[in-house]
């Protein structure tokens, strides 16, 4: 027997009001945790795929559909620039490296890019298996489309028109896996890497003054250039410039209303639970205050009785803090294995933020608030008038 | 065991309780007897040391009580002393082993199985231990209350009204009980009672 003990056999004895307690506490967490899981990998992983970045060049349209499209593989691109212009534009002395990529097609949802060895060097990729693509036609997976659709090393598919794969299927020239990438975390698991050429080549190469691609993935010479490059190009008819690093900010200020909305609805659930922990010790004293006094009677401490009840609400804490932390983390990983399936954007249940403590702690302290008072009137329990009431 | 001068207790305004002068002796058995409001109840607690008199002195097992308070009044509450309450108040959802357990771990006092299952088969309520207090007949929730008051040693045993709401044969031998177990353990007797059924039962008699 002691505190621990004691104070669980309390909790058992009153389960719906404890369940109730643990449910609301459980639920505020874990939505936080959600949120903060989902946020922060996201935040992460848009950051890490736009790292070296500095401009995306592509044709006119909203700018952030260029970014999520160009970057981030997540939209329909804006449209296709002439390779001409993307050519004059690679050789602008404000232009460090400019990567074109030309897109269009997808298989199995995975979409086909056609880059230069510069795009999978951008990202640190390098074959786990196989080589980098040589020849128009040859294709390399990365790790997520390679362990997914199962092909490997030297299978053939056919890329279906469009970016969602329910295109038509350009049957008559099929692509040869040559090799499959090493697991970068990036956007690249998520892509299908060929040849510029090989992109034109199934879309009927109507030659050199015809062909096109879709973006161009500029980093800058000089810090000088994002002051001009950027008006430079808008100044165009044909080309648009966007920064990653403002669009993505964009991005986040606009998603981050309703992220603060659920946050603060979660905030308002821990509260709740706070109040609910409350109102079930502030309650139970009454019928408890025999039991208090023939504590005291038998021997017990006020510092005992104040300990019984803090304990109760810190259990309830803890408990509901734990549950709601494998909640969040429960969901995180459900919703990833969805997205997962959509090809979307990963989202693992696994990873752990120190934010997480802080929700902890947040947690624990409301348990600790919403039992002093309780624990406060029981420390108080005066001994000899509980019994004569009795 | 016990000495008494000039002890006065009153709530606010009103007296609840005179005593002049008051001797018990180690391992004697006394019935307090009066009627209800008397102040049975309050000398019963002003001897546990649950209240403070307003006058008077109040000596118990050679300790001054105006002299402890705090955590030495709780420790020499739960080592020196035993209270049967008239209602009982065992605690509900605990079984009757864990009843008992909770005195031990309130009086800081090592968990001692062994000597539960002793004290509760003293008592004929061993077969019971795992079985919480609404299970039981009133007559063995009264045993487990005795036993739970004489787990510790205690060198005073207290008893308010353990007869009250009793027919004549369970009174009369609850208050064997009380005199069996505080003989077997070298305690002290007091019972505070109005119950007329009783009154023969010890040679010591307090009228309040």
């Amino acid at each position: 027997m002691n505190l621990a003990t004691l104070s669980a056999s309390y909790l058992r004895a009153r389960p719906l009001q404890t369940v109730l307690s643990l449910m609301l506490l459980a639920l505020g967490v874990g939505t936080i945790v959600l949120l903060i899981l989902v946020t922060s990998q996201l935040e992460e992983r848009m950051h890490r795929d736009a790292r070296g970045i500095d401009l995306v060049v592509g044709a006119k349209g909203s700018p952030m559909q260029l970014i999520l499209s160009g970057i981030y593989h997540l939209d329909a691109p804006t449209g296709n620039i002439p390779l001409a212009s993307a050519g004059e534009l690679a050789k602008n002395r404000l232009v460090r490296k400019a990567i074109p990529l030309a897109l269009g097609d997808s298989w199995k949802g995975y979409r086909i890019v056609g880059a230069p060895h510069d795009y999978p060097a951008l990202y640190d990729a390098r074959p786990a298996a196989g080589r980098l693509w040589e020849k128009p036609m040859e294709a390399v997976l990365g790790a997520e489309v390679a362990a997914r659709t199962g092909v490997p090393v030297g299978g053939t598919f056919a890329g279906a028109h469009g970016l969602g794969g329910e295109g038509q299927e350009h049957a008559g020239e099929p692509y040869t896996v040559v090799g499959v990438l090493g697991k970068t975390g990036s956007v690249l698991d998520r892509l299908v890497l060929t040849g510029i050429e090989s992109v034109w080549e199934v879309h009927h190469d109507a030659g050199e003054a015809a062909r096109q691609v879709t973006v161009l993935l500029v980093q800058y010479a000089s810090p000088l250039a994002a002051a001009i490059l950027p008006r430079q190009i808008n100044a165009q008819s044909e080309l648009q410039a966007a920064s990653p690093a403002y669009e993505t900010a964009r991005l986040f200020r606009i998603v981050g209303v309703g992220v603060e909305a659920l946050r603060a609805f979660a905030a308002v659930l821990i509260l709740a639970a706070g109040l609910s922990v409350f109102i079930a010790l502030y309650t139970a004293l009454e019928e408890r205050r025999y039991d208090l006094a023939v504590m005291r009677a038998l021997g017990g401490s006020p510092a005992r009785l104040f300990g019984l009840l803090m304990t109760e609400g810190i259990v309830l804490a803890v408990l509901g803090a734990a549950i709601g932390l494998g909640l969040g983390h429960g969901l995180a990983a459900a919703m990833g294995a969805w997205l997962q399936s959509q090809q979307q954007y990963p989202i693992s249940g696994m990873e752990w933020r120190h934010e997480e403590l802080w929700v902890l702690a947040v947690a624990l302290a409301v348990g600790v608030m919403a039992a002093l008072l309780p624990a406060w009137r029981a420390y108080r329990t005066d001994v000899a008038r509980t019994l004569a009431q009795a | 065991m016990i000495s008494v001068r000039g002890l006065t207790h009153r709530y606010g305004q009103q007296q609840a309780l005179r005593l002049a002068e008051w001797k018990v002796a180690q391992g004697e058995r006394w019935l307090v007897l009066g009627p209800s409001g008397c102040g049975k109840t309050t000398l019963l607690h002003v001897l546990a040391g649950l209240v403070r008199p307003t006058e008077g002195e109040v000596e118990v097992s050679g300790e001054s009580l105006r002299r402890l308070e705090g955590a030495r009044l709780d420790r020499w509450r739960a080592t020196t002393v035993g209270i049967v309450l008239q209602a009982l108040h065992l605690v509900k959802h605990l079984s009757v082993r864990d009843n008992l357990r909770l005195a031990q771990y309130l009086a800081h006092v090592p968990r001692d199985d062994a000597r539960i299952a002793d004290t509760l088969g003293a008592l004929g309520v061993a077969e019971k231990a795992a079985r919480r207090p609404s299970e039981l007949s009133q007559g063995e929730q009264q045993r487990v209350a005795i036993a739970r008051a004489v787990l510790n040693r205690p060198k005073l045993l207290l008893a308010d009204e353990p007869t009250a709401n009793l027919d004549d044969q369970s009174a009369l031998k609850v208050v064997d009980l009380l005199a069996e177990q505080a003989a077997r353990h070298g305690a002290t007797l007091v019972v505070a009672t109005h119950d007329a059924r009783v009154k023969g039962k010890f040679r010591e008699r307090l009228e309040l």
